[in-house]
């Protein structure tokens, strides 16, 4: 077991830096950040120095190794644009980002589950065929166009919820803020985070039907309605409990990419996120920036990989017995 | 037990509600789309961000909404010799902690502009001494004569000397150490609003100084100003229309229409300092990216002219700018010193004819190939202008590959010479022509991608820098706008024209560099 999770957190931390150096690499292609830095009046000695000054002029290699050594000491640099340092940065926006996800999650598995439930039960009626046609719609409609459309019908034509930001928030701890505490807070986050879920709430309740249907049809219901079991005792007691461990699953992964690709949410409303920062970084090829997010992206997805293989460590025992074979 | 959590839960809601202040004071919320870098008033020359320092410092001399230059911390000035300049300083000014404005701070802020890491260099560093005479009088001895020292201190933004001091932010951001400095959100400055938060990318708000000494002139009624950069151009509108802000900065122009229809708004336009134009590598031998090889087609002005007069300025207005923008003939707009306005009339009309027969002239009947490199989120509008113009060469034989990127990876082009064919738009920060000359058509212009070279404009530009006699300075800056016209030295398109989308409460002029000034600003 032991040796086991050695070997994981090894591979992952092997993942990382592959991550961070080839997105170093990729950094080369984003643009000169120094002309963002300076002025058109500057000359090109004034361009040379800071160039100098911030290490450009290094081989990729070189400022390579520079960002995983002070990385390691927990400081990723001061980021170009902002002149802030990045650790604080990304310790500001992450509230923002994780708040965001946890609504839009909260929201895609309330209305999916029971959703999905219903299209499952009642195959055949006009609502679960508006339901499904309309998820439909809500799946293959671009994030943007969708966020753009609530911003329309919501801000603009009813006046209802703010366009943009995230409203008033409240410091909880030094960096931790939360707009969960105000009115405008709650109002800032509906539209943003019903963009952000329409994809997994479409995932889930597709997901919840198909299990669903699968599920009803097996002996075991068969059997509970010739006890002559409610309706509501089967459909809920029986038939729910097991279609909902591929949910759990599913779900759990979303999460991971529901933190990496809130970019388009973000950009659209303005909502002060980690994805925003990323985009506004790459815009102005603030390095520092951009090097940060995509190693902390990565971590998100490693670690949630990892829990993931050490459930299925702990659920299937059939790895367990092959692991003793092979070190034994 | 539930009901009671339930019940909790929204009396805190009701109290929210009600705490949230119903004062009588008069907020002007504005956004657009991007936030300044920074604070500190010698860390980043960007137009966003010194259009933000304006409000929270002050200059020793100030320009007003039509651009004229008028005093500010210092009250007059006058050349003692060609290398000496004496300015009388604002008595009873003091910065918004409270500590009095003296001499002292403006030798400290040459000091401070001069610096290794500041961006201001530029501006500041042909003084090369500062000469305390009292606390209210300071000296400045230039390197040379410098005719537009006056122009260029109005970007020299005076701080404090102890505030500096005391916070450790004695030079300007370094990129090297490890935290940010002091500098970077918080400000120390005389003028009209006081810096009271500081959220980069999501809001920053100033209030009002009750203290400013120009106040009586300038008798605003802003007590706070609220300032969120919104990223996505569709989202800025909508914040705008549903009255969630009072002024927007920089509305798309396909949106104007739509401004315009809604009663409590309105859009206000000027033309902006700011002109576009094409450049084409002339100093090479072969092209890069052409099929003509051992000769540079764009070294014979014919060619020039040909691409010049092949461009329907007036479709690119009408379809592309939907109207905002006035066709150029020279590349820089009115309301810069020395600006030739004869010249800039005399745009030749639109004519793929004789510009096929120029072509043919200087022996290629059959065109050529080449690459354009443009801009997409730069200049309004850009890629599409450049898309346009792909067409229209196409009529006489001239193949273009456009290339279009963020400017990240457009400018550097340009400035490091490997571009043939180029979009640019030039502003002009001191309002002198000289300014263009020097970086545009200077043999060592830094911005030369053209790779022009005439002895002749070297010399008349590096003259009119020590020229004192301002009639003479005069007549070099029309011999230089004279031969560049007549060699078509760059191809201009147009001069920009902004446009603001704002509230019909809201009263402010329009300045023609796209800095908003709300000292000027009222609301109703």
């Amino acid at each position: 077991m032991v040796l086991y999770v050695l070997k994981r957190v090894l591979q992952a931390a092997g993942v990382m830096l592959f991550v961070a150096f080839i997105s170093f690499v990729l950094f080369n292609y984003v643009g000169d950040p120094v002309n963002n830095m300076v002025g058109q009046e500057a000359t090109i000695e004034d361009r040379e120095a800071l160039r100098e000054r911030l290490g450009l002029n290094d081989p990729v290699v070189v400022q390579f190794s520079r960002f995983v050594a002070h990385a390691l000491e927990g400081h990723f640099g001061i980021s170009y644009r902002l002149q802030r340092p990045v650790k604080d940065l990304i310790a500001e926006r992450l509230p923002a980002t994780l708040e965001l996800v946890f609504s839009s999650a909260i929201l895609a598995l309330a209305l999916g589950i029971p959703l999905g439930i219903y299209t499952g039960l009642h195959r055949d009626t006009w609502l679960s065929r508006l339901i499904l046609s309309s998820s439909l719609a809500g799946v293959s409609l671009p994030t943007f166009v969708i966020g753009i459309l609530l911003i329309y019908v919501f801000s603009v034509s009813l006046n209802l919820l703010p366009s943009y930001g995230r409203g008033e928030v409240v410091q909880i701890t030094g960096s931790w803020s939360t707009g969960f505490l105000t009115v405008s807070g709650w109002k800032a986050i509906i539209l943003p985070s019903i963009t952000l879920c329409l994809y997994q709430l479409t995932l889930i309740l597709r997901i919840v039907r198909a299990e669903m249907m699968e599920v009803l049809l097996t002996d075991y219901i068969k059997f509970a309605r010739a006890r002559g079991l409610t309706d509501r005792a089967i459909n809920f007691g029986h038939a729910l409990k097991n279609t909902l461990v591929p949910v759990i699953t599913v779900t759990g992964l979303q999460i991971g990419s529901l933190i990496a690709f809130s970019i388009i949410t973000e950009t659209v409303f303005q909502w002060p996120g980690m994805g925003f920062l990323f985009i506004q970084a790459v815009h102005f090829a603030d390095v520092p920036i951009m090097a940060a997010y995509m190693v902390l992206v990565a971590l998100f997805f490693v670690i949630i990989n990892l829990i993931v293989d050490l459930l299925y460590f702990v659920v299937d025992p059939r790895l367990r017995i092959e692991r003793t074979v092979t070190i034994g | 037990m539930r009901g009671f959590i339930f019940k909790g839960i929204f009396v805190v809601f009701l109290a929210c509600v009600m705490v949230a202040p119903a004062t009588a004071e008069n907020v002007l919320r504005w956004a657009s789309q991007g936030d300044p870098l920074t604070y500190d008033p010698h860390s980043a020359n960007e137009s966003p961000t010194i259009g933000a320092s304006t409000q929270v410092y002050e200059a020793l001399i100030n320009r007003n909404w039509k651009l004229e230059k008028e005093p500010s911390l210092a009250v007059s000035w006058k050349i003692v010799n060609p290398t000496t300049w004496e300015f009388k300083l604002r008595k009873g000014v003091s910065f918004h902690d409270g500590t009095p404005f003296t001499a002292e701070d403006v030798a400290f802020t040459v000091k401070r502009a001069n610096g290794e890491t500041s961006e201001f260099r530029n501006y500041i560093k042909s003084v090369v001494e500062t000469k305390t005479i009292d606390d209210y009088t300071i000296q400045f001895i230039t390197s040379g004569p410098n005719p537009i020292l006056a122009d260029q201190l109005t970007y020299v933004f005076i701080m404090s000397k102890k505030w500096c001091e005391k916070h450790g932010v004695m030079e300007a951001t370094s990129f090297k150490d490890k935290e940010e400095t002091y500098a970077v959100r918080h400000a120390n400055g005389t003028g009209p609003f006081m810096l009271q938060l500081r959220e980069p990318d999501i809001k920053t708000i100033l209030v009002k100084n009750p203290n400013w000494w120009g106040l009586k002139q300038n008798p605003h009624n802003i007590d706070k100003i609220i300032y969120t950069p919104i990223t996505n151009a569709a989202t800025r509108v909508a914040a705008l229309l549903s009255g969630e802000i009072d002024f927007l900065l920089d509305p798309p122009l396909q949106d104007l229409g739509r401004i315009k229809k809604n009663p409590d708004l309105k859009v206000q336009q000027t033309a902006q300092i700011r002109t576009i134009f094409y450049g084409v590598d002339q100093g090479i031998k072969e092209l890069r990216s052409s099929n003509i090889k051992g000769k540079n087609p764009f070294k014979d002005p014919r060619v020039r002219k040909a691409m010049h007069m092949a461009i329907d300025i007036d479709a690119i207005h009408k379809k592309v700018m939907r109207g905002m923008s006035v066709p150029a003939n020279v590349m820089t707009p009115p309301g810069v010193h020395g600006y030739p306005e004869d010249l800039d009339k005399q745009r030749p009309p639109y004519n793929p004819e004789k510009a096929k027969k120029l072509l043919a002239e200087a022996d290629y009947p059959n065109g050529f190939e080449v690459s354009l490199d443009c801009p997409n989120n730069r200049y309004n509008n850009d890629e599409k202008i450049c898309q346009a113009t792909v067409g229209m060469l196409g009529k006489i034989g001239i193949n273009v590959n456009l290339v279009a990127q963020p400017k990240s990876l457009h400018f550097p082009k340009i400035t490091g010479r490997k571009s043939d064919f180029y979009m640019l738009g030039w502003g002009v920060a001191t309002l002198d022509s000289h300014y263009v000359f020097t970086y545009l058509l200077d043999s060592e212009g830094p911005w030369n991608g053209s790779m022009y070279h005439n002895p002749r404009v070297d010399e008349l530009t590096r003259a009119m820098e020590v020229e004192m006699d301002l009639g003479k300075r005069d007549k070099m800056i029309r011999e230089v706008w004279e031969i560049i016209t007549e060699e078509q030295v760059y191809i201009p398109l147009h001069h920009q024209v902004i446009a603001w989308g704002m509230s019909k409460r809201l009263e402010m002029p329009m300045e023609p560099n796209d800095q908003p000034q709300f000292r000027w600003a009222r609301l109703k």
